[in-house]
């Protein structure tokens, strides 16, 4: 008996990373992301600190992920390029996370003011869902109307961007859907100068 | 790590199907109430344009009233335990009420031959679970103030989409 128990109880860490698809309960982790929103809300001083708490939480989420969609590609590469990265994370990733593509993947027309003060190229990339499944059973009180839980997704984009050597900035907004009552997500991602020199 | 949203997707079909079916026979429901298990009132609205509007306190007193009937009812049945008010008939309405294994009521003003309340109320209760008990800035046992649980209570009573 004993040593049947040995022979079953393998340690988490020893066990292989499985291939194929794990799919979670939609209701277990929307419980989750709810609770993890009210703690980081009892821990915040301010509105605005909230969206940055989840980005955080987003951000080692992000790091870990990059790592073990690559581990499960068939040919496994260091992704060099940046529409290449941008498009890993619109498909790929979104796939993996959400179980679907993302909306769109845009580049931003409007070059902002930054840009026109440094000359430099416009770096502004936009991925858009108007079903964010983050989202799903979240309503927004009037209060903080402009917060987007979305952050956290933001959060994951730009763990994986900055272990993937494009440092960029990355923010979730809420953008109204001309005809829609509800708005759809837009992840805003705004590479540093330093992931666009050479490429 | 895929999070599937399937089940939900048939849930919200189902609704809109159900909505419409109700809208067929014009059997309205005029307006819900939802009380805590404290009794007290923590969603109200009505979904029929002809209902005559009342105070806010009104409601909330309203919502009290019933909530003590309610206890009083179970205690006054003579066969040992009783569940308490579940149907009031008059000819005008019909008022229907399903309470939680957790002590909230859910209940219900509708026409009085109206079909399938049971199921309506189970439809409602299944809403709240998911659109209030997952909010994060949803306090328990406060009133309900959640935009996406309107919307769809709305798709579901009265059958029309706000998109």
């Amino acid at each position: 008996m004993a040593s049947n128990i040995n022979k079953n109880a393998v340690n988490i860490v020893d066990r292989p990373l499985p291939k194929g698809k794990t799919e979670i309960n939609l209701s277990s982790f929307a419980f989750l992301f709810s609770e993890i929103i009210q703690y980081s809300q009892d821990r915040i001083k301010a509105g605005h600190e909230l969206e940055k708490k989840l980005s955080d939480i987003g951000f080692l989420v992000g790091t870990r992920v990059l790592e073990l969609l690559v581990f499960r590609e068939k040919n496994p590469k260091r992704e060099t390029k940046l529409l290449g990265i941008l498009s890993f994370i619109h498909s790929n990733v979104w796939k993996a996370l959400f179980g679907k593509q993302a909306d769109s993947l845009e580049k931003s027309t409007e070059a902002d003011d930054e840009c026109k003060k440094t000359t430099t190229t416009n770096s502004t990339y936009m991925i858009s869902d108007a079903n964010m499944i983050v989202n799903k059973y979240i309503s927004l009180p009037k209060s903080l109307s402009s917060l987007n839980c979305a952050s956290f997704v933001a959060g994951i984009v730009e763990g994986i961007l900055s272990s993937a050597e494009f440092p960029a900035r990355v923010t979730a907004h809420n953008v109204a859907v001309e005809g829609k009552r509800f708005t759809k997500t837009v992840i805003l991602i705004k590479f540093n100068a330093e992931a666009l020199v050479g490429r | 790590m895929i999070i599937t949203s399937c089940r939900n997707i048939n849930v919200d079909d189902r609704d809109e199907n159900l909505a419409f079916a109700v809208n067929v026979k014009v059997m309205a429901i005029y307006s819900l109430y939802i009380l805590n298990k404290a009794g007290t009132l923590i969603f109200q609205n009505d979904y029929v344009g002809s209902v005559e509007k009342l105070s806010h306190n009104a409601y909330i007193s309203l919502g009290s009233m019933f909530h003590g009937l309610h206890a009083i009812a179970s205690n006054l049945s003579p066969t040992g335990s009783s569940s308490g008010i579940e149907t009031i008939e008059t000819e005008a309405f019909k008022l229907q009420c399903f309470q939680t294994h957790t002590g909230m009521k859910f209940y219900t003003i509708s026409d009085p031959n109206h079909p399938n309340l049971d199921e309506i109320l189970h439809n409602i209760y299944e809403l709240y679970t998911d659109y209030v008990l997952k909010n994060p800035f949803y306090e328990l046992e406060m009133s309900i103030r959640c935009d996406l649980f309107d919307d769809k209570l709305n798709r579901l009573l009265k059958g029309t989409t706000a998109d």
